[in-house]
């Protein structure tokens, strides 16, 4: 260090020197780069002027020069040149001054990097780079960064529009803006993002309005569904990453969240309208889109919950016109109203479950809105009958024989599921078994069962769905049968030893009693020929099984009787009861009113019924005098010897009562012991319990049967107090304790 | 209960003055008491009530049946009297009369009140077995126990009893369920009647006809 320390303005002069030579470099005007030797030379000065003894060192004023050196040239060089410029222009040269900037801010770091070493660190100044980069950014940028943003944002606006632009200068661009801020996003968020995406919420918000009074609600959508990709690829393009989710969201909320009623709702295409029509794809589009946004589902699947709800109101009030005949509709219905609108439920529901499952792409919010639905309108009365009475007479009518016959075993398989599905948003379960009962009783009994297996099926889909208690009975019914059938041979055999000359042929079918519903019976005078079977049965019976007591039900059997006509004899298939009637007339040529009364033993409502049916329906086997079509105490009947017609064998029917009252007396009569089963074993485990939970339990309890009036709970729990099953808490207000 | 003479040797002797007492509140039992049961009957019961001045059907007669412990509608055992007389420290009709507006008083209490109340029903259930009374019992007996604190109430209820054929009967339960229904529910409003609670269902039905015929 025994040199003479180097003066100030001399070693600038060097610096000076070697920095004017990289201009020359920078503006392409010397073509050759720094050699090694110049660059040690340059690196060097700044060396010993920093490492020379005071007051020699020269750190603080070669900073500062480091510094003045790019002001100045910026000043002289580079802001002219950006001030003459414009628009896209502007941003070429802007990129181009950025570029050699930094080539400058390089290599001065190099030649003064020994300030970077030792002197930035100790005064806790910026280092030599990001001081020369900020030198930019302070005189360059700062003022431009406004009239930039703007111009970026028109050049992507005319891109939005179509036009063609010069992406890779606007990637350099935003390039800048990531750089200038060294490392950090901070910058280009705060001096560009934010206005840009300001921008493109604002030109969304323009060509939303457009839209919406232009287009139809699909062609809406499918104008946001490309703008939400074109913008990620924009993204993609030219953007910071980060940049996505802010832009994608900026333009969901302009597109669809402020827009989302108004799209929705469109007259003539909106989501309403696209469930009418079946447009699964701009259904599938919708949920895409609107799964974005808050609620946005929520909505969605308001509008399908109505929409369902509806369908299922129409088909309701078609069964309703139906029934009144109000409407002359093609008569394309097979069957009675009732069952029309279960085979259109059924269809309804087929297709809404479609669009969930193809549109909605199963979320649950829609398969809830479906069930609800259903159960709003499953839940009416269809035509005057209940829905319970009509879903049970759909399944008579496929079970029954003459029903489904032509049906394949899978479409008849396929039809039960369906039935086990819209009975699960039925709340009088029970009521629906109680009429499937009846009516497989009246099947079994009068040999219309069509196909046995199908009757198992249902009953064990039933089984799987709702339990076992839901068709124990009726699997009871089944056996029944099946077992009569197993004996008969037996049976036979024994009836023709005892009674080798006795020609009737004649079979039992013993019903357990409480698998059967109960039915009426009285006590008829049957004619000799049929208590012969009777008798002969009994013994049969008593001698198999010893225990068991027997109640004759003769209001449920049927009888094929031959009548010898004058034309030709013909075979009836008929009640019992109308065969013992009519067989009273091998007695007697003419009987009256009161004599077929009294010689059969019958109550008069039964007596009416009876002889309309052979004298006044369709089918006169009898004659009445006076001729007129209502049965009175006063008519005189006798056999109708002309009677003739082309087939050999008819059956006469004879018009069921109704029982639609009496079965649902039986359901309540169940339920309300189901009630107070409930309300015991709830009471049982709990001992102590508030009113609204005990009424809450109960009412869950009971969910898989029916649907509890909760009145009738009350009464039933004041009935339990009664009869001292439970008592009121005296000390806490609305709470029961249970007696032991 | 019958007592006879010969059970009253099996008491203890009391003292003169006390004996004395004793002695005239038998006699005045025995005034009233029919012969052969040794128990004053309904007969003997209106006597004594126009004696009293009393009409035989006010609610007077209760309470003091009440305060008696009276088990049996319409009879007073000499037990009975004795219990009541010696409560109201009275041995003669004028010093029984004189003892009714503090037995109002303190029937009327309400500690005594919920005792007297569930007493007043079950004074009128006729046969051992039965637990329900006759809706227009009850009415009669609403009107009679609680129409003084309660006038607005019980009219409506009773109108609404006469009316109604969904209940024949009135049980304990739905007897009780009237006077919480009283103190607690404000009337006429009834703001604070909430069928979603433990109210027996004839008093939610009550409530319904009330607010239906409102409209």
């Amino acid at each position: 260090q025994d040199q003479t320390p180097i003066a100030l303005e001399d070693g600038w002069r060097d610096m000076e020197a070697g920095i004017a030579r990289l201009k020359r470099i920078l503006h392409g005007v010397d073509g050759t780069s720094f050699t090694s030797q110049e660059y040690i030379n340059l690196y060097t000065m700044i060396f010993n002027m920093c490492t020379q003894k005071p007051p020699y060192d020269y750190s603080e004023q070669l900073y500062k020069r480091y510094k003045q050196a790019l002001e100045e040239y910026i000043k002289s060089t580079v802001l002219p040149s950006l001030k003459s410029k414009h628009g896209e222009f502007l941003l070429r040269e802007l990129v181009e001054r950025w570029k050699n900037h930094k080539v400058m801010v390089r290599w001065l770091t190099r030649f003064f990097h020994y300030l970077d070493r030792y002197y930035v660190s100790r005064k806790l100044l910026l280092p030599l780079k990001e001081l020369g980069l900020s030198c930019f950014h302070d005189l360059v940028f700062g003022g431009l960064k406004t009239t930039l943003t703007t111009i970026v944002i028109d050049m992507v606006d005319n891109e939005r529009e179509g036009q063609l632009i010069d992406r890779a200068l606007l990637k350099d661009v935003v390039g800048i803006y990531l750089e200038i801020g060294q490392g950090s996003v901070g910058l280009y968020e705060l001096d560009f993002e934010k206005a840009f995406c300001k921008g493109t919420t604002d030109y969304y918000s323009k060509k939303a309005q457009i839209w919406m009074l232009e287009d139809s609600c699909p062609e809406y959508m499918l104008k946001v569904e490309d703008s939400l990709q074109k913008e990620k690829e924009r993204v993609g393009h030219y953007l910071h990453a980060s940049t996505e989710e802010k832009l994608l969201e900026g333009t969901i909320l302009e597109l669809i969240s402020w827009r989302a009623e108004e799209i929705l709702y469109k007259e003539n295409s909106g989501c309403r309208v696209l469930l009418l029509d079946g447009k699964y794809e701009d259904l599938s589009r919708m949920y895409r889109l609107f799964s974005k946004i808050d609620a946005g589902l929520f909505h969605v699947s308001k509008i399908f919950k109505e929409h369902v709800k509806e369908e299922g109101m129409s088909l309701l009030k078609h069964a309703a016109d139906a029934a009144n005949g109000t409407k002359n509709e093609k008569k394309e219905a097979v069957g009675s109203p009732e069952q029309e609108f279960v085979r259109k439920a059924i269809e309804l529901h087929d297709k809404q479950l479609a669009y969930v499952t193809n549109c909605f792409q199963n979320n649950s919010a829609f398969h809830k809105a479906l069930k609800a639905a259903f159960e709003d309108f499953c839940n009416k009365d269809v035509a005057g009958c209940t829905s319970a009475e009509s879903l049970a007479s759909f399944c008579d009518s496929i079970l029954r024989k003459g029903g489904s016959e032509k049906l394949s075993d899978e479409v008849v398989e396929d039809t039960f599921d369906k039935v086990v599905t819209i009975l699960s948003y039925i709340s009088d379960k029970d009521l629906f078994v109680e009429f499937h009962r009846k009516k497989l009783g009246k099947r079994l009994l009068f040999d219309k069962s069509a196909n046995n297996e199908h009757e198992r099926s249902l009953l064990s889909k039933l089984k799987q769905y709702f339990g076992g208690q839901f068709t124990a009975k009726m699997e009871g019914m089944l056996n029944d049968v099946s077992t009569a059938r197993d004996h008969q041979t037996a049976f036979e055999e024994y009836m023709r030893d005892k009674l080798p000359n006795h020609r009737v042929d004649f079979s039992v079918t013993v019903l357990t009693t409480g698998f059967w519903p109960s039915y009426k019976t009285s006590n008829i005078n049957l004619p000799s020929e049929m208590i012969k079977c009777v008798e002969i049965f009994k013994d049969y019976y008593n001698s198999k099984q010893k225990s068991k007591r027997l109640t004759w039900i003769y209001s449920m059997g049927n009888c094929n009787i031959v009548a010898k006509f004058d034309a030709k004899p013909i075979e009836l298939i008929v009640t019992t009861y109308q065969a013992a009637m009519l067989l009273l007339f091998n007695g007697s040529e003419r009987l009256s009113y009161s004599e077929i009364v009294t010689q059969l033993n019958l109550p008069d409502d039964d007596a009416v019924r009876l002889l309309h049916s052979l004298s006044c329906a369709k089918y006169k086997i009898l004659n009445k005098v006076p001729s007129n079509r209502i049965i009175s105490p006063n008519d005189v009947f006798q056999v109708n010897h002309k009677f003739i017609d082309k087939m050999r064998r008819i059956k006469v029917p004879l018009p069921p009562t109704d029982e639609k009252k009496k079965v649902v007396e039986d359901v309540n009569k169940d339920r309300r012991f189901s009630i107070d089963a409930s309300i015991v074993r709830i009471m049982k485990s709990r001992k102590v319990m508030g009113h609204q939970q005990l009424v809450a339990e109960c009412v869950e309890q009971l969910s898989r049967m029916f649907k509890p009036d909760i009145k009738i709970i009350k009464r039933r729990i004041e009935d339990l107090i009664s009869r001292e099953y439970l008592e009121r808490d005296l000390e806490t207000a609305n709470t029961y304790r249970y007696l032991a | 209960v019958s007592t006879n003479l010969t059970s009253r040797k099996a008491q203890r002797v009391p003292t003169k003055a006390v004996s004395k007492e004793i002695e005239r509140i038998d006699q005045l039992f025995y005034t009233y008491a029919d012969g052969s049961s040794s128990m004053i009957d309904p007969e003997g019961i209106e006597t004594l009530c126009s004696h009293l001045e009393v009409p035989h059907t006010d609610v007077r007669i209760l309470m003091l049946a009440w305060k008696m412990g009276c088990e049996k509608q319409g009879y007073f055992t000499l037990d009975e009297w004795r219990t009541g007389m010696k409560a109201l420290r009275a041995d003669s009709i004028s010093k029984l009369k004189k003892a009714f507006p503090e037995l109002v008083q303190e029937v009327t209490r309400s500690s005594n009140f919920q005792d007297f109340y569930p007493y007043a029903f079950r004074y009128c259930l006729t046969e051992d077995k039965k637990k329900c009374i006759e809706i227009p019992v009850a009415c009669e007996l609403l009107n009679l126990v609680l129409s003084l604190q309660f006038r607005p109430q019980v009219e409506k209820l009773i109108n609404y009893l006469k009316h109604q054929n969904e209940y024949k009967v009135i049980n304990m339960d739905q007897w009780m369920g009237f006077l919480r229904f009283c103190n607690e529910i404000n009337f006429p409003s009834l703001d604070n009647y909430d069928a979603d609670q433990a109210w027996p269902l004839i008093l939610d039905n009550f409530v319904e006809w009330l607010r239906a015929s409102e409209n």
